[in-house]
Protein backbone atom coordinates (compact mmCIF):
# COMPACT_ATOMS: atom_id res chain seq x y z
CA UNK A 1 0.00 0.00 0.00
CA UNK A 2 1.55 3.54 -0.61
CA UNK A 3 -0.70 6.63 -1.02
CA UNK A 4 -0.55 9.54 -3.64
CA UNK A 5 -1.52 13.17 -2.40
CA UNK A 6 -2.14 15.79 -4.50
CA UNK A 7 -1.02 19.13 -2.91
CA UNK A 8 -2.97 22.08 -3.48
CA UNK A 9 -1.00 25.42 -3.99
CA UNK A 10 -1.09 28.54 -5.73
CA UNK A 11 3.06 27.82 -7.02
CA UNK A 12 4.62 29.55 -4.26
CA UNK A 13 3.07 28.10 -1.00
CA UNK A 14 0.63 25.29 0.11
CA UNK A 15 -2.59 25.90 0.74
CA UNK A 16 -3.77 24.89 4.63
CA UNK A 17 -6.21 22.35 3.46
CA UNK A 18 -2.85 20.40 2.34
CA UNK A 19 -2.17 19.63 5.65
CA UNK A 20 -5.37 18.54 6.32
CA UNK A 21 -5.32 16.29 4.22
CA UNK A 22 -1.84 14.74 5.13
CA UNK A 23 -3.60 14.20 8.58
CA UNK A 24 -6.03 12.07 6.98
CA UNK A 25 -4.14 10.43 5.35
CA UNK A 26 -1.72 9.36 7.73
CA UNK A 27 -4.97 7.41 9.40
CA UNK A 28 -4.33 4.90 6.52
CA UNK A 29 -1.17 3.89 7.82
CA UNK A 30 1.07 3.51 4.52
CA UNK A 31 3.96 5.81 3.12
CA UNK A 32 2.60 8.89 1.70
CA UNK A 33 3.98 10.59 -1.36
CA UNK A 34 2.72 14.18 -1.97
CA UNK A 35 2.48 15.45 -5.84
CA UNK A 36 2.72 19.33 -6.36
CA UNK A 37 2.05 19.84 -9.76
CA UNK A 38 2.44 23.20 -11.44
CA UNK A 39 4.76 25.64 -12.97
CA UNK A 40 7.75 27.50 -11.47
CA UNK A 41 6.33 25.76 -7.87
CA UNK A 42 9.33 24.90 -6.19
CA UNK A 43 8.94 26.62 -3.01
CA UNK A 44 5.59 24.80 -2.92
CA UNK A 45 7.46 21.58 -3.10
CA UNK A 46 10.06 22.35 -0.47
CA UNK A 47 7.02 23.46 2.01
CA UNK A 48 4.99 20.07 1.49
CA UNK A 49 8.39 18.37 1.90
CA UNK A 50 8.65 19.81 5.81
CA UNK A 51 4.84 18.26 6.78
CA UNK A 52 5.29 15.76 9.67
CA UNK A 53 4.28 12.29 7.68
CA UNK A 54 5.49 12.81 4.21
CA UNK A 55 7.75 10.42 3.07
CA UNK A 56 8.41 11.86 -0.49
CA UNK A 57 7.17 14.78 -2.93
CA UNK A 58 7.42 14.74 -6.80
CA UNK A 59 7.55 18.05 -8.50
CA UNK A 60 5.93 18.16 -11.92
CA UNK A 61 7.29 22.09 -12.74
CA UNK A 62 5.48 22.68 -16.31
CA UNK A 63 3.67 25.42 -17.83
CA UNK A 64 1.06 23.00 -18.71
CA UNK A 65 0.22 22.53 -14.76
CA UNK A 66 0.41 25.95 -13.74
CA UNK A 67 -3.39 26.80 -13.55
CA UNK A 68 -4.15 23.40 -12.56
CA UNK A 69 -6.20 22.72 -15.73
CA UNK A 70 -8.49 19.65 -14.93
CA UNK A 71 -7.53 18.15 -18.07
CA UNK A 72 -3.83 18.01 -17.67
CA UNK A 73 -3.77 17.54 -14.11
CA UNK A 74 -5.87 14.19 -14.33
CA UNK A 75 -3.64 12.90 -17.05
CA UNK A 76 -0.38 13.41 -14.84
CA UNK A 77 -1.50 11.82 -11.69
CA UNK A 78 -3.91 8.81 -13.35
CA UNK A 79 -0.24 7.79 -14.91
CA UNK A 80 1.36 8.00 -11.05
CA UNK A 81 -1.80 7.04 -9.62
CA UNK A 82 -1.77 3.22 -10.99
CA UNK A 83 1.52 2.29 -8.78
CA UNK A 84 -0.71 3.50 -5.61
CA UNK A 85 -3.36 1.96 -3.58
CA UNK A 86 -4.87 5.50 -2.79
CA UNK A 87 -4.84 8.79 -4.26
CA UNK A 88 -6.40 11.56 -2.00
CA UNK A 89 -6.69 15.45 -2.50
CA UNK A 90 -8.58 17.83 -0.68
CA UNK A 91 -12.19 18.49 -1.70
CA UNK A 92 -11.94 21.75 -2.51
CA UNK A 93 -12.47 23.32 -6.03
CA UNK A 94 -9.73 22.59 -7.87
CA UNK A 95 -9.74 18.64 -6.02
CA UNK A 96 -13.61 18.45 -6.97
CA UNK A 97 -12.53 19.21 -10.71
CA UNK A 98 -9.31 17.50 -11.01
CA UNK A 99 -9.65 13.98 -9.05
CA UNK A 100 -13.47 12.31 -10.55
CA UNK A 101 -11.19 12.46 -14.09
CA UNK A 102 -8.61 10.94 -12.56
CA UNK A 103 -10.70 8.11 -10.81
CA UNK A 104 -12.40 7.54 -14.46
CA UNK A 105 -9.18 7.07 -16.51
CA UNK A 106 -8.45 4.79 -13.97
CA UNK A 107 -11.68 2.97 -13.76
CA UNK A 108 -12.25 2.85 -10.53
CA UNK A 109 -14.85 5.29 -8.69
CA UNK A 110 -14.50 8.16 -6.41
CA UNK A 111 -15.16 8.63 -2.28
CA UNK A 112 -16.29 12.10 -2.61
CA UNK A 113 -16.16 14.29 0.35
CA UNK A 114 -14.50 11.78 3.18
CA UNK A 115 -15.19 12.98 6.96
CA UNK A 116 -13.52 9.90 8.71
CA UNK A 117 -11.39 6.63 7.80
CA UNK A 118 -12.44 4.06 9.56
CA UNK A 119 -9.66 1.87 8.25
CA UNK A 120 -7.82 1.37 4.18
CA UNK A 121 -11.12 0.43 2.55
CA UNK A 122 -13.98 1.84 4.92
CA UNK A 123 -14.92 5.41 4.75
CA UNK A 124 -17.45 8.11 6.17
CA UNK A 125 -18.86 10.51 4.20
CA UNK A 126 -21.97 12.91 4.60
CA UNK A 127 -24.81 12.60 1.66
CA UNK A 128 -27.99 14.38 1.57
CA UNK A 129 -26.74 17.41 2.87
CA UNK A 130 -25.48 15.75 5.27
CA UNK A 131 -28.72 14.88 7.21
CA UNK A 132 -27.54 11.06 6.80
CA UNK A 133 -23.89 10.00 7.54
CA UNK A 134 -23.51 7.05 5.23
CA UNK A 135 -20.09 4.65 5.84
CA UNK A 136 -18.60 2.89 2.78
CA UNK A 137 -16.41 0.52 1.74
CA UNK A 138 -14.50 0.22 -1.80
CA UNK A 139 -13.15 -2.75 -3.48
CA UNK A 140 -11.44 -1.11 -6.09
CA UNK A 141 -7.71 -1.85 -6.09
CA UNK A 142 -6.99 2.03 -5.94
CA UNK A 143 -9.41 4.10 -3.72
CA UNK A 144 -9.79 7.63 -5.13
CA UNK A 145 -10.99 10.12 -2.33
CA UNK A 146 -11.76 13.58 -1.96
CA UNK A 147 -11.19 14.61 1.81
CA UNK A 148 -13.66 17.23 3.64
CA UNK A 149 -10.36 19.80 5.24
CA UNK A 150 -12.79 21.00 7.95
CA UNK A 151 -12.80 17.28 9.59
CA UNK A 152 -9.58 16.92 10.16
CA UNK A 153 -6.70 18.43 11.94
CA UNK A 154 -3.44 19.91 9.97
CA UNK A 155 -0.74 17.67 9.93
CA UNK A 156 2.58 19.18 12.18
CA UNK A 157 5.43 20.91 10.66
CA UNK A 158 8.96 19.22 11.32
CA UNK A 159 9.76 17.33 8.42
CA UNK A 160 13.07 16.84 5.86
CA UNK A 161 11.21 14.38 3.12
CA UNK A 162 13.08 13.91 -0.10
CA UNK A 163 12.03 16.14 -3.24
CA UNK A 164 12.23 14.21 -6.45
CA UNK A 165 11.54 16.26 -10.18
CA UNK A 166 9.32 14.54 -12.41
CA UNK A 167 9.81 14.81 -16.14
CA UNK A 168 6.37 13.84 -17.55
CA UNK A 169 4.45 16.48 -19.43
CA UNK A 170 0.63 16.04 -20.16
CA UNK A 171 -1.36 18.75 -22.22
CA UNK A 172 -4.20 17.68 -23.64
CA UNK A 173 -4.32 20.65 -25.25
CA UNK A 174 -7.84 20.98 -25.41
CA UNK A 175 -8.44 23.58 -22.49
CA UNK A 176 -6.70 26.56 -22.27
CA UNK A 177 -6.94 29.50 -19.28
CA UNK A 178 -8.00 32.71 -20.12
CA UNK A 179 -7.94 34.75 -17.11
CA UNK A 180 -8.72 34.87 -12.98
CA UNK A 181 -11.02 37.14 -11.32
CA UNK A 182 -9.22 36.63 -7.53
CA UNK A 183 -10.95 37.99 -4.47
CA UNK A 184 -8.43 39.83 -2.51
CA UNK A 185 -8.62 39.88 1.52
CA UNK A 186 -6.60 40.66 4.14
CA UNK A 187 -8.73 38.41 6.49
CA UNK A 188 -7.91 34.67 7.30
CA UNK A 189 -9.74 31.97 4.41
CA UNK A 190 -12.84 31.17 5.54
CA UNK A 191 -12.12 27.23 5.50
CA UNK A 192 -8.94 28.05 7.89
CA UNK A 193 -10.40 30.39 10.01
CA UNK A 194 -10.75 30.14 13.59
CA UNK A 195 -13.63 32.72 13.65
CA UNK A 196 -16.57 32.96 11.00
CA UNK A 197 -18.79 35.62 10.88
CA UNK A 198 -21.57 35.32 8.22
CA UNK A 199 -24.27 37.64 6.58
CA UNK A 200 -27.42 37.00 4.91
CA UNK A 201 -30.43 38.10 3.48
CA UNK A 202 -31.55 40.13 6.62
CA UNK A 203 -28.17 42.23 5.82
CA UNK A 204 -30.21 43.64 3.01
CA UNK A 205 -27.09 45.34 0.79
CA UNK A 206 -23.48 44.92 0.33
CA UNK A 207 -22.52 48.21 1.72
CA UNK A 208 -24.54 46.88 5.07
CA UNK A 209 -21.63 43.71 4.87
CA UNK A 210 -19.62 46.42 6.32
CA UNK A 211 -21.49 46.25 9.38
CA UNK A 212 -19.22 43.12 9.86
CA UNK A 213 -16.08 44.35 8.98
CA UNK A 214 -14.80 45.90 12.51
CA UNK A 215 -15.90 42.37 14.51
CA UNK A 216 -14.30 40.99 12.28
CA UNK A 217 -10.93 42.71 12.95
CA UNK A 218 -11.45 42.64 15.98
CA UNK A 219 -12.12 38.44 15.99
CA UNK A 220 -9.61 38.01 13.58
CA UNK A 221 -12.58 36.39 11.62
CA UNK A 222 -13.17 35.71 7.99
CA UNK A 223 -16.52 36.40 6.70
CA UNK A 224 -18.86 34.03 4.84
CA UNK A 225 -22.63 34.49 3.26
CA UNK A 226 -25.37 32.94 2.80
CA UNK A 227 -26.57 31.68 -0.96
CA UNK A 228 -29.37 34.60 -0.94
CA UNK A 229 -26.25 37.57 -0.15
CA UNK A 230 -24.61 35.85 -2.45
CA UNK A 231 -26.86 35.24 -5.10
CA UNK A 232 -28.26 39.04 -4.54
CA UNK A 233 -25.42 40.17 -5.40
CA UNK A 234 -24.72 41.75 -2.40
CA UNK A 235 -20.99 39.62 -1.88
CA UNK A 236 -18.69 37.54 -4.40
CA UNK A 237 -19.92 33.92 -4.39
CA UNK A 238 -16.24 32.62 -2.85
CA UNK A 239 -17.84 33.57 0.22
CA UNK A 240 -21.09 31.09 0.21
CA UNK A 241 -21.10 28.86 3.40
CA UNK A 242 -22.79 25.40 2.65
CA UNK A 243 -23.51 22.49 1.04
CA UNK A 244 -23.10 23.74 -2.45
CA UNK A 245 -20.70 26.37 -1.01
CA UNK A 246 -17.75 26.28 1.38
CA UNK A 247 -17.95 23.97 4.93
CA UNK A 248 -16.26 25.51 7.37
CA UNK A 249 -15.99 23.86 11.03
CA UNK A 250 -14.76 27.02 13.01
CA UNK A 251 -14.25 27.31 16.85
CA UNK A 252 -16.99 30.36 16.48
CA UNK A 253 -19.59 31.18 13.99
CA UNK A 254 -21.92 34.10 14.02
CA UNK A 255 -24.53 33.83 11.95
CA UNK A 256 -25.93 37.12 11.19
CA UNK A 257 -29.39 37.92 9.25
CA UNK A 258 -29.46 34.32 8.15
CA UNK A 259 -32.31 31.84 8.28
CA UNK A 260 -30.61 28.36 8.67
CA UNK A 261 -31.56 26.75 5.40
CA UNK A 262 -30.40 23.30 5.64
CA UNK A 263 -28.09 23.98 2.84
CA UNK A 264 -26.54 26.73 5.11
CA UNK A 265 -26.28 24.43 7.52
CA UNK A 266 -24.86 21.92 6.16
CA UNK A 267 -21.92 23.97 5.75
CA UNK A 268 -21.47 25.11 9.09
CA UNK A 269 -23.17 23.13 11.78
CA UNK A 270 -19.67 21.37 12.75
CA UNK A 271 -18.36 24.31 14.40
CA UNK A 272 -17.90 24.13 17.93
CA UNK A 273 -19.42 27.50 18.86
CA UNK A 274 -22.36 29.10 16.80
CA UNK A 275 -23.96 32.25 17.60
CA UNK A 276 -27.38 33.69 15.60
CA UNK A 277 -28.30 37.07 15.20
CA UNK A 278 -31.91 37.02 14.15
CA UNK A 279 -34.56 39.26 14.34
CA UNK A 280 -37.22 35.84 13.87
CA UNK A 281 -37.32 33.87 17.64
CA UNK A 282 -38.89 31.43 15.35
CA UNK A 283 -35.51 31.01 12.61
CA UNK A 284 -34.43 27.61 12.55
CA UNK A 285 -30.88 28.48 12.75
CA UNK A 286 -31.53 28.99 16.70
CA UNK A 287 -31.99 25.25 16.78
CA UNK A 288 -28.21 24.38 15.98
CA UNK A 289 -27.23 27.88 17.98
CA UNK A 290 -25.21 27.89 21.55
CA UNK A 291 -26.01 31.63 21.58
CA UNK A 292 -29.55 32.80 19.95
CA UNK A 293 -29.68 36.69 19.90
CA UNK A 294 -33.10 37.88 18.91
CA UNK A 295 -32.56 41.63 17.46
CA UNK A 296 -32.17 43.83 14.90
CA UNK A 297 -29.19 43.36 13.28
CA UNK A 298 -28.46 46.91 12.43
CA UNK A 299 -28.84 47.66 16.17
CA UNK A 300 -26.82 44.91 18.21
CA UNK A 301 -23.92 44.86 15.43
CA UNK A 302 -22.40 48.59 16.49
CA UNK A 303 -23.01 47.10 20.04
CA UNK A 304 -21.19 43.93 19.44
CA UNK A 305 -18.16 45.62 17.78
CA UNK A 306 -17.71 48.10 20.44
CA UNK A 307 -18.08 45.86 23.42
CA UNK A 308 -15.44 43.13 21.82
CA UNK B 1 -25.37 22.21 -32.78
CA UNK B 2 -26.74 19.92 -30.76
CA UNK B 3 -26.96 19.58 -26.56
CA UNK B 4 -27.04 17.10 -24.58
CA UNK B 5 -28.44 16.97 -20.79
CA UNK B 6 -28.68 14.71 -18.23
CA UNK B 7 -30.89 15.06 -15.70
CA UNK B 8 -31.43 13.41 -12.00
CA UNK B 9 -34.59 12.48 -10.34
CA UNK B 10 -33.88 13.35 -6.36
CA UNK B 11 -35.42 14.47 -3.22
CA UNK B 12 -37.19 17.80 -3.43
CA UNK B 13 -34.80 20.33 -1.92
CA UNK B 14 -37.18 21.49 0.57
CA UNK B 15 -37.60 17.98 2.24
CA UNK B 16 -35.93 17.04 5.29
CA UNK B 17 -34.46 13.85 4.83
CA UNK B 18 -34.50 10.82 7.53
CA UNK B 19 -32.81 7.79 7.89
CA UNK B 20 -34.48 4.18 8.12
CA UNK B 21 -34.27 2.61 11.15
CA UNK B 22 -32.47 -0.74 9.82
CA UNK B 23 -29.46 1.71 8.39
CA UNK B 24 -29.37 0.94 4.42
CA UNK B 25 -30.36 4.19 3.61
CA UNK B 26 -32.89 7.58 3.84
CA UNK B 27 -36.28 6.60 3.76
CA UNK B 28 -38.01 7.61 0.43
CA UNK B 29 -41.29 6.95 0.38
CA UNK B 30 -43.95 9.25 -0.05
CA UNK B 31 -41.48 11.50 -0.53
CA UNK B 32 -41.45 14.50 -2.58
CA UNK B 33 -39.18 14.14 -5.91
CA UNK B 34 -37.92 17.04 -8.27
CA UNK B 35 -35.67 17.01 -11.00
CA UNK B 36 -32.23 18.34 -9.59
CA UNK B 37 -32.03 22.01 -8.80
CA UNK B 38 -28.11 22.21 -11.37
CA UNK B 39 -29.92 19.80 -13.53
CA UNK B 40 -32.69 22.40 -13.82
CA UNK B 41 -30.23 25.18 -14.56
CA UNK B 42 -28.66 23.00 -17.52
CA UNK B 43 -31.86 22.57 -18.93
CA UNK B 44 -32.46 26.50 -18.56
CA UNK B 45 -28.97 27.11 -19.91
CA UNK B 46 -29.00 25.25 -22.97
CA UNK B 47 -32.74 26.37 -23.51
CA UNK B 48 -31.52 29.68 -23.38
CA UNK B 49 -28.64 28.73 -26.05
CA UNK B 50 -30.81 27.26 -28.26
CA UNK B 51 -33.19 30.49 -28.51
CA UNK B 52 -30.35 32.82 -28.99
CA UNK B 53 -29.63 30.45 -32.34
CA UNK B 54 -26.34 28.92 -30.68
CA UNK B 55 -28.07 25.10 -30.95
CA UNK B 56 -30.18 23.60 -32.85
CA UNK B 57 -31.52 20.72 -30.83
CA UNK B 58 -31.85 19.93 -26.92
CA UNK B 59 -31.62 16.25 -25.66
CA UNK B 60 -32.23 15.26 -22.32
CA UNK B 61 -31.49 11.85 -20.88
CA UNK B 62 -32.04 10.46 -17.27
CA UNK B 63 -30.91 7.03 -15.99
CA UNK B 64 -32.96 5.60 -13.50
CA UNK B 65 -36.32 3.77 -13.21
CA UNK B 66 -39.74 4.32 -15.03
CA UNK B 67 -40.06 7.10 -12.50
CA UNK B 68 -37.47 9.35 -13.93
CA UNK B 69 -39.99 10.00 -17.12
CA UNK B 70 -41.32 12.58 -14.50
CA UNK B 71 -38.41 14.73 -14.54
CA UNK B 72 -37.64 14.45 -18.46
CA UNK B 73 -41.53 15.60 -18.83
CA UNK B 74 -40.42 18.46 -17.06
CA UNK B 75 -37.16 19.50 -18.45
CA UNK B 76 -39.47 18.83 -21.83
CA UNK B 77 -41.87 21.11 -20.75
CA UNK B 78 -38.81 23.56 -19.70
CA UNK B 79 -37.99 23.94 -23.22
CA UNK B 80 -35.87 20.79 -24.42
CA UNK B 81 -37.00 18.89 -27.52
CA UNK B 82 -36.96 15.17 -26.77
CA UNK B 83 -35.73 12.71 -24.13
CA UNK B 84 -33.99 9.76 -23.70
CA UNK B 85 -34.50 7.42 -20.48
CA UNK B 86 -32.41 4.76 -19.76
CA UNK B 87 -34.30 2.19 -17.50
CA UNK B 88 -32.53 0.79 -14.50
CA UNK B 89 -33.78 0.09 -11.30
CA UNK B 90 -30.30 -0.13 -10.21
CA UNK B 91 -28.62 2.60 -7.77
CA UNK B 92 -25.96 3.48 -9.81
CA UNK B 93 -22.39 5.19 -8.98
CA UNK B 94 -21.64 8.47 -10.81
CA UNK B 95 -19.10 6.40 -12.72
CA UNK B 96 -21.63 3.97 -14.05
CA UNK B 97 -23.93 7.11 -14.73
CA UNK B 98 -20.84 8.51 -16.70
CA UNK B 99 -19.87 5.55 -18.70
CA UNK B 100 -23.66 5.18 -20.33
CA UNK B 101 -23.55 8.45 -20.65
CA UNK B 102 -20.27 8.47 -22.70
CA UNK B 103 -22.04 5.84 -24.73
CA UNK B 104 -25.25 8.30 -25.25
CA UNK B 105 -22.29 11.29 -26.52
CA UNK B 106 -21.04 8.40 -29.01
CA UNK B 107 -24.67 8.03 -30.50
CA UNK B 108 -25.65 11.51 -30.34
CA UNK B 109 -22.57 13.46 -30.85
CA UNK B 110 -23.66 16.64 -29.30
CA UNK B 111 -21.23 19.94 -29.55
CA UNK B 112 -21.93 20.51 -26.13
CA UNK B 113 -22.96 18.52 -22.77
CA UNK B 114 -24.38 20.54 -19.72
CA UNK B 115 -25.05 18.94 -16.30
CA UNK B 116 -25.61 19.66 -12.93
CA UNK B 117 -21.80 20.25 -10.72
CA UNK B 118 -23.78 17.96 -8.18
CA UNK B 119 -26.82 15.79 -7.14
CA UNK B 120 -28.00 16.88 -4.23
CA UNK B 121 -29.07 13.82 -2.85
CA UNK B 122 -25.38 11.81 -3.40
CA UNK B 123 -23.49 15.00 -3.42
CA UNK B 124 -21.24 13.48 -5.29
CA UNK B 125 -20.20 15.79 -7.69
CA UNK B 126 -18.22 13.24 -9.83
CA UNK B 127 -20.56 12.63 -12.93
CA UNK B 128 -19.41 15.50 -15.51
CA UNK B 129 -15.92 15.31 -14.54
CA UNK B 130 -15.77 11.66 -15.42
CA UNK B 131 -17.93 12.15 -18.33
CA UNK B 132 -15.27 14.33 -19.82
CA UNK B 133 -12.25 12.09 -18.94
CA UNK B 134 -13.82 9.34 -20.54
CA UNK B 135 -15.00 10.61 -24.00
CA UNK B 136 -11.83 12.75 -24.16
CA UNK B 137 -13.58 16.42 -23.61
CA UNK B 138 -12.40 19.59 -22.10
CA UNK B 139 -14.29 20.32 -18.88
CA UNK B 140 -15.82 23.25 -17.32
CA UNK B 141 -16.81 22.79 -14.28
CA UNK B 142 -18.99 24.91 -11.60
CA UNK B 143 -19.94 27.44 -14.19
CA UNK B 144 -21.63 30.65 -13.88
CA UNK B 145 -21.15 31.85 -17.30
CA UNK B 146 -20.48 30.38 -20.79
CA UNK B 147 -19.97 31.90 -23.98
CA UNK B 148 -20.15 29.98 -27.28
CA UNK B 149 -18.16 31.28 -30.16
CA UNK B 150 -16.77 29.29 -33.51
CA UNK B 151 -15.48 25.78 -32.57
CA UNK B 152 -14.86 27.02 -29.02
CA UNK B 153 -16.83 27.37 -25.25
CA UNK B 154 -15.65 30.31 -22.39
CA UNK B 155 -16.56 28.90 -19.53
CA UNK B 156 -16.44 31.15 -15.79
CA UNK B 157 -16.16 29.10 -13.32
CA UNK B 158 -16.70 29.43 -9.56
CA UNK B 159 -14.01 28.61 -7.56
CA UNK B 160 -12.35 28.95 -3.91
CA UNK B 161 -10.70 32.21 -4.58
CA UNK B 162 -12.81 33.92 -6.90
CA UNK B 163 -14.22 32.99 -10.89
CA UNK B 164 -11.60 31.68 -13.21
CA UNK B 165 -12.57 31.56 -17.07
CA UNK B 166 -11.27 28.67 -19.51
CA UNK B 167 -11.80 28.47 -22.81
CA UNK B 168 -12.42 24.83 -24.01
CA UNK B 169 -12.30 23.25 -27.68
CA UNK B 170 -15.99 21.92 -28.62
CA UNK B 171 -17.43 19.32 -28.20
CA UNK B 172 -17.02 20.24 -24.03
CA UNK B 173 -18.91 19.11 -20.71
CA UNK B 174 -19.96 21.93 -18.47
CA UNK B 175 -21.31 21.70 -15.09
CA UNK B 176 -23.78 24.31 -13.87
CA UNK B 177 -23.43 26.22 -10.18
CA UNK B 178 -26.25 28.25 -9.04
CA UNK B 179 -25.32 31.57 -10.42
CA UNK B 180 -25.42 30.45 -14.21
CA UNK B 181 -29.04 31.33 -14.55
CA UNK B 182 -32.42 31.49 -13.18
CA UNK B 183 -34.36 28.61 -14.27
CA UNK B 184 -37.98 29.82 -15.84
CA UNK B 185 -41.34 28.23 -14.66
CA UNK B 186 -43.10 25.96 -17.25
CA UNK B 187 -46.08 27.28 -18.16
CA UNK B 188 -48.71 25.33 -18.88
CA UNK B 189 -49.29 25.17 -22.43
CA UNK B 190 -45.81 24.05 -22.69
CA UNK B 191 -46.69 21.29 -20.09
CA UNK B 192 -49.44 19.91 -22.12
CA UNK B 193 -47.14 20.45 -25.30
CA UNK B 194 -44.73 18.59 -23.55
CA UNK B 195 -46.75 15.44 -23.70
CA UNK B 196 -46.35 14.98 -27.16
CA UNK B 197 -42.39 15.76 -27.20
CA UNK B 198 -40.45 11.92 -27.99
CA UNK B 199 -39.73 10.50 -25.50
CA UNK B 200 -37.29 7.57 -25.80
CA UNK B 201 -37.11 4.13 -23.13
CA UNK B 202 -34.16 2.00 -23.74
CA UNK B 203 -32.60 -0.61 -21.30
CA UNK B 204 -29.38 0.55 -19.40
CA UNK B 205 -28.23 -2.98 -19.77
CA UNK B 206 -28.39 -2.55 -23.70
CA UNK B 207 -25.21 -0.57 -23.66
CA UNK B 208 -23.05 -3.03 -23.07
CA UNK B 209 -21.48 -1.30 -20.01
CA UNK B 210 -20.97 -3.01 -16.66
CA UNK B 211 -23.24 -1.66 -14.19
CA UNK B 212 -21.68 -2.83 -10.91
CA UNK B 213 -19.77 -1.00 -8.37
CA UNK B 214 -16.99 -1.73 -6.56
CA UNK B 215 -18.07 0.86 -3.45
CA UNK B 216 -20.61 -0.88 -1.08
CA UNK B 217 -22.68 1.00 1.45
CA UNK B 218 -22.17 -0.49 5.09
CA UNK B 219 -24.82 1.20 7.01
CA UNK B 220 -26.23 4.98 7.18
CA UNK B 221 -27.18 6.94 9.80
CA UNK B 222 -28.56 10.08 10.95
CA UNK B 223 -25.93 13.23 11.86
CA UNK B 224 -25.22 13.87 15.28
CA UNK B 225 -27.86 16.21 16.80
CA UNK B 226 -26.95 19.78 18.17
CA UNK B 227 -27.96 20.80 21.47
CA UNK B 228 -29.90 23.81 20.93
CA UNK B 229 -28.64 26.42 22.89
CA UNK B 230 -30.00 29.13 24.95
CA UNK B 231 -31.02 32.48 24.16
CA UNK B 232 -28.89 35.56 25.65
CA UNK B 233 -30.95 38.74 26.19
CA UNK B 234 -28.31 41.25 25.37
CA UNK B 235 -25.19 42.08 23.48
CA UNK B 236 -23.44 42.12 26.69
CA UNK B 237 -25.13 38.89 28.15
CA UNK B 238 -23.58 37.37 24.42
CA UNK B 239 -20.06 38.56 24.88
CA UNK B 240 -19.49 37.51 28.75
CA UNK B 241 -20.81 33.89 27.77
CA UNK B 242 -18.41 33.48 24.51
CA UNK B 243 -15.51 34.95 27.20
CA UNK B 244 -16.51 33.38 30.16
CA UNK B 245 -18.27 30.03 29.36
CA UNK B 246 -17.75 29.18 25.65
CA UNK B 247 -14.38 30.74 26.13
CA UNK B 248 -14.25 31.35 22.34
CA UNK B 249 -12.62 35.14 22.19
C1 LIG C 1 -29.44 23.33 -4.79
C2 LIG C 1 -29.38 24.34 -3.70
C3 LIG C 1 -28.18 24.59 -3.08
C4 LIG C 1 -28.09 25.54 -2.08
N1 LIG C 1 -26.87 25.74 -1.49
C5 LIG C 1 -26.78 26.66 -0.51
C6 LIG C 1 -25.53 26.91 0.16
O1 LIG C 1 -24.51 26.28 -0.14
N2 LIG C 1 -25.50 27.85 1.13
C7 LIG C 1 -26.61 28.58 1.51
O2 LIG C 1 -26.51 29.42 2.40
N3 LIG C 1 -27.78 28.36 0.89
C8 LIG C 1 -27.89 27.43 -0.10
N4 LIG C 1 -29.10 27.27 -0.72
C9 LIG C 1 -30.21 28.22 -0.42
C10 LIG C 1 -30.99 27.94 0.85
O3 LIG C 1 -32.03 27.02 0.57
C11 LIG C 1 -31.62 29.26 1.37
O4 LIG C 1 -32.43 29.82 0.38
C12 LIG C 1 -30.59 30.31 1.80
O5 LIG C 1 -29.63 29.73 2.67
C13 LIG C 1 -31.28 31.45 2.51
O6 LIG C 1 -30.37 32.48 2.83
P1 LIG C 1 -30.67 33.49 4.02
O7 LIG C 1 -30.81 32.73 5.28
O8 LIG C 1 -29.64 34.56 3.98
O9 LIG C 1 -32.04 34.19 3.57
P2 LIG C 1 -33.49 34.07 4.18
O10 LIG C 1 -33.92 32.66 4.28
O11 LIG C 1 -34.32 35.02 3.42
O12 LIG C 1 -33.30 34.57 5.67
C14 LIG C 1 -33.01 35.90 6.03
C15 LIG C 1 -33.08 35.98 7.54
O13 LIG C 1 -32.67 37.27 7.97
C16 LIG C 1 -33.49 37.67 9.06
N5 LIG C 1 -33.49 39.12 9.11
C17 LIG C 1 -33.98 39.99 8.17
N6 LIG C 1 -33.78 41.26 8.55
C18 LIG C 1 -33.15 41.21 9.76
C19 LIG C 1 -32.68 42.20 10.67
N7 LIG C 1 -32.81 43.51 10.40
N8 LIG C 1 -32.08 41.79 11.81
C20 LIG C 1 -31.94 40.47 12.11
N9 LIG C 1 -32.38 39.50 11.27
C21 LIG C 1 -32.96 39.87 10.11
C22 LIG C 1 -34.85 37.08 8.77
O14 LIG C 1 -35.60 36.91 9.96
C23 LIG C 1 -34.48 35.73 8.11
O15 LIG C 1 -34.42 34.69 9.06
C24 LIG C 1 -29.22 26.28 -1.70
C25 LIG C 1 -30.44 26.04 -2.32
C26 LIG C 1 -30.53 25.08 -3.31
C27 LIG C 1 -31.83 24.82 -3.97
N1 LIG D 1 -28.92 8.93 -12.97
C1 LIG D 1 -28.58 10.01 -13.66
N2 LIG D 1 -29.17 10.26 -14.85
C2 LIG D 1 -28.83 11.36 -15.57
N3 LIG D 1 -27.94 12.27 -15.16
C3 LIG D 1 -27.33 12.07 -13.99
C4 LIG D 1 -27.61 10.94 -13.18
N4 LIG D 1 -26.83 11.02 -12.07
C5 LIG D 1 -26.11 12.17 -12.18
N5 LIG D 1 -26.41 12.80 -13.33
C6 LIG D 1 -25.89 14.10 -13.81
O1 LIG D 1 -24.66 14.39 -13.16
C7 LIG D 1 -24.77 15.57 -12.37
C8 LIG D 1 -23.86 15.46 -11.17
O2 LIG D 1 -24.20 14.36 -10.38
P1 LIG D 1 -23.22 13.73 -9.28
O3 LIG D 1 -21.90 13.60 -9.91
O4 LIG D 1 -23.86 12.42 -8.93
O5 LIG D 1 -23.24 14.68 -8.11
C9 LIG D 1 -26.26 15.70 -12.08
O6 LIG D 1 -26.61 17.04 -11.78
C10 LIG D 1 -26.85 15.22 -13.40
O7 LIG D 1 -26.78 16.24 -14.38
Amino acid sequence: MAILLIAEHNNQSLKAETHKVVQAATAIGADITVLVAGFNCAAAANEAATIAGVDKVLVADNAAYEHQLAENIAALVAELGKNYSHILTAATTTGKNFLPRVAALLDVAQISDVIAIESADTFVRPIYAGNAIATVKSADAIKVLTVRPAAFAAAKIGNAAPVEALSAVHDLGVSAFVSAELTKSERPELTAARVVISGGRGMQNGENFALLNGIADKLGAAIGASRAAVDAGFVPNDMQVGQTGKIVAPELYIAVGISGAIQHLAGMKDSKVIVAINKDAEAPIFQVADYGLVADLFTVLPELEQQL
Amino acid sequence: MKILVPVKRVIDYNVKVRVKADQTGVDLTNVKMALNPFCEIAVEEAVRLKEAGSATEVVVVSIGSSAVQEQLRTALALGADRALHIDTELNLDSLQVAKLLAKVVADEQPGLVILGKQAIDSDNNQTGQMLAALTGMGQGTFASKVTLSAGKVAVTREIDGGLQTVQLTLPAVVSTDLRLNEPRYASLPNIMKAKKKPLEVKAADSYGVSLSSAVSVLKVTAPAVRQGGIKVESVAELVDKLKHEAKVI
